[in-house]
């Protein structure tokens, strides 16, 4: 009982946190922390998939990419309101993430990252292939008139920070409920002995898939919030980069704690942006974290405050 | 140009990039099957023989050809050294964990690339070919009751062309006679069939492996040696012979050497002829959804043969 205060306790005050960080923080570091909150939110829907049900897949991308041109697309194509792209976006992630899931879930370990990579590549592709309406590498800026929503300005820095902060909030919460479940208790164990919890006659297939879908639907959602966040739309979005992105954060803040995809995410972006101050090659620093962490550190921040001070993290 | 010459074109070009792709998946193959470790860095193994041969042929100057030489042995030779000491240093002390070494070697790839991005910069630079003629290619054509040869314009190729597909064939046959007729490939391939085993033979494992992994790279640094007088060296040229070799080594069947030849030769010929006829990008969706469905399907490869 206390446990569950303490939880619950824990990550709201650090979503009360943020929310004060709002009028402290210079413009610079608003900014910053607006942006990694977004990127957070892809994080989290990979740690779904990675952390908690130990699905490695390298093809995260083609969800966040699916979230983000069903979303730009839905309004410089379509003719969608801004509020209805989103709904959009969802529908589509939620489709990509059930029909990717069903197929590459026939597979596991690594064949199953090389099968999720290959889908995330082929959908990189097809937004290159259609290079007429996706506008390819260049992308495509999305109007500032068609970033109001329920007469909200999504261009000022203050609502989009304000925005960011609502979605991480919410993902955050209902990340902490699920695998506060005995839907999320089945992931740990399917991924800790698969066969064991076949033999306890859970249907792990339809687990895993559940997990894929969710941590799809997360991933999309975080695309299109970030597309119309900062109003624009590209192919590097949809890259291998974006499906190692999540991953990098994911093992650095500490992979299946619900905090860690946030921790992981504040720390790369600030690394990556003091790097960038210093040297073009900023993602040099990427490749020597991965490197020290598989070295030195599996368990990642949170995983080591877990360990050693807070066994009662969730 | 017609359909006909169309279609010898895409195939001379699909035999170079068939022949540049066998020796890249290869050594992709080769580290795979030995060690069971997916080597995510092996694209910058091949940018890094590249860029190394071009530094190699600019320092040494002179004739084209020795200065080609040259790089052809010392790149590939520092490239195999390199990765042989990633093995030691990274690889060895996360024993080889599956998840683990995707992860360090995802890591590699972005150190070895953005520290030649410093070093050697942004800009794509040549190596000049040992030789170059170019050879023009006739057709026939039935007209008026008889055949009538001609010389279509564009329909060609060059000497160092095909050089290329000939080197690939030759190194392949020097490969396999090391595997199959000396005592370190019959190590090699004892470890590959039973690790446990070969160790409690006392053969010398983590030296085969970083042996192996050295190997594997310098492979791809071969080929990547040979293609840079046709393209150039640049920074980033690691991505799509990375994406290419993983294509080839699933379609052939993860770890087998045969199969990993015929899928090269069948992906580079394809992509050849639907790059000219279609797309480059859309052989590209083809091959990757290929793949994908392959390994979902078909897992040990559409040459392989089911294990037992």
């Amino acid at each position: 009982m206390t446990n569950t205060r303490k939880i619950w306790g824990l990550h709201i005050a650090v979503i009360v946190i943020i929310g004060a960080l709002h009028f402290i923080l210079p413009d610079y570091h608003h900014g910053l922390l607006a942006r990694t909150m977004v990127l957070a939110l892809f994080a989290m829907g990979y740690n779904f998939a990675f952390g908690y049900t130990g699905l490695l897949s390298l093809g995260h991308a083609l969800f966040f990419g699916v979230g983000m041109y069903a979303m730009g697309l839905g309004i410089t194509e379509l003719g969608l309101s801004p509020g209805i792209s989103i709904l959009f976006a969802l529908v589509c992630s939620l489709v990509a993430s059930t029909i990717i899931g069903a197929l590459a879930l026939r597979t596991a370990g690594v064949s199953l990252m090389i099968v999720t990579l290959m889908f995330a590549q082929a959908g990189w592709y097809v937004i290159l292939y259609f290079g007429s309406i996706t506008r390819g590498d260049e992308g495509f800026v999305i109007p500032q008139a068609s970033r109001l929503v329920a007469g909200i300005d999504l261009a000022n820095s203050e609502n989009r920070y304000l925005i960011a902060l609502l979605l991480f909030a919410i993902v955050l919460l209902i990340t902490l409920a699920l695998v506060r479940s005995s839907f999320g208790k089945v992931l740990v164990a399917i991924r800790e002995n698969e066969e064991r919890a076949r033999m306890l006659g859970y249907d792990v297939f339809s687990y895993k898939l559940r997990a894929i879908i969710v941590s799809g639907v997360i991933s999309g959602l975080a695309g299109a919030a970030y597309g119309i966040l900062f109003g624009y739309v590209g192919a590097t979005f949809a890259s291998v980069q974006y499906s190692i992105l999540p991953l990098l954060w994911v093992l650095l803040g500490g992979a299946a704690t619900v905090l860690g995809p946030f921790v992981g995410t504040l720390f790369m972006t600030y690394l990556i942006d003091k790097a960038s101050e210093i040297t073009e090659a900023h993602l040099l620093v990427v490749g020597v974290v991965l490197v020290l962490l598989t070295l030195f550190a599996r368990q990642g921040i949170m995983g080591e405050i877990k360990k050693r001070i807070a066994p009662w993290l969730p | 140009m017609e359909f006909g010459p169309n279609l010898i074109l895409a195939l001379i070009e699909g035999s170079v990039l068939a022949a540049v792709l066998t020796l890249t998946a290869v050594g992709l193959s080769l580290v795979f099957g030995v060690m069971r470790v997916v080597n995510v860095a092996h694209g910058e193994f091949y940018m890094l023989g590249a860029v190394l041969a071009y530094v190699i042929a600019s320092m040494i100057g002179g004739a084209p050809a020795i200065a080609f030489i040259a790089a052809l042995i010392i790149a590939p030779l520092l490239v195999g050294c390199l990765a042989a000491l990633a093995d030691i240093v990274i690889l060895k002390r996360i024993n080889y964990d599956p998840e683990n070494t995707i992860v360090a070697t995802i890591g590699i790839l972005y150190i070895i690339q953005q520290i030649t991005l410093v070093t050697f910069g942004p800009d794509a630079r040549p190596v000049e070919a040992p030789f170059n003629h170019r050879l023009s290619i006739p057709w026939f054509e039935f007209k008026d009751g008889a055949w009538e040869m001609y010389w279509p314009w564009g329909l060609g190729t060059t000497s160092y062309k095909l050089f290329v597909i000939f080197a690939a064939i030759a190194i392949m046959v020097a490969l396999w006679m090391f595997i199959s007729r000396t005592k370190a490939g019959l190590i090699m391939r004892a470890t590959q069939l039973d690790r446990d085993m070969a160790q409690s033979f006392g053969m010398p494992v983590d030296r085969v492996n970083a042996l192996v992994f050295g190997a594997g790279a310098a492979l791809a640094a071969l080929g990547a040696v040979l293609i840079v007088p046709i393209q150039q060296a640049h920074y980033q040229m690691g991505e799509e012979p990375l994406l290419l070799a993983f294509i080839v080594v699933i379609i052939g069947g993860l770890g087998s050497l045969p199969g990993t030849i015929v899928a090269a030769i069948f992906i580079g010929l394809s992509d050849g002829i639907i790059s000219i006829f279609f797309s480059p990008t859309l052989a590209k969706i083809l091959s990757t959804l290929l793949v994908a469905f392959v390994l979902i399907f078909r897992p040990q490869g559409l040459f392989g043969k089911a294990e037992r």
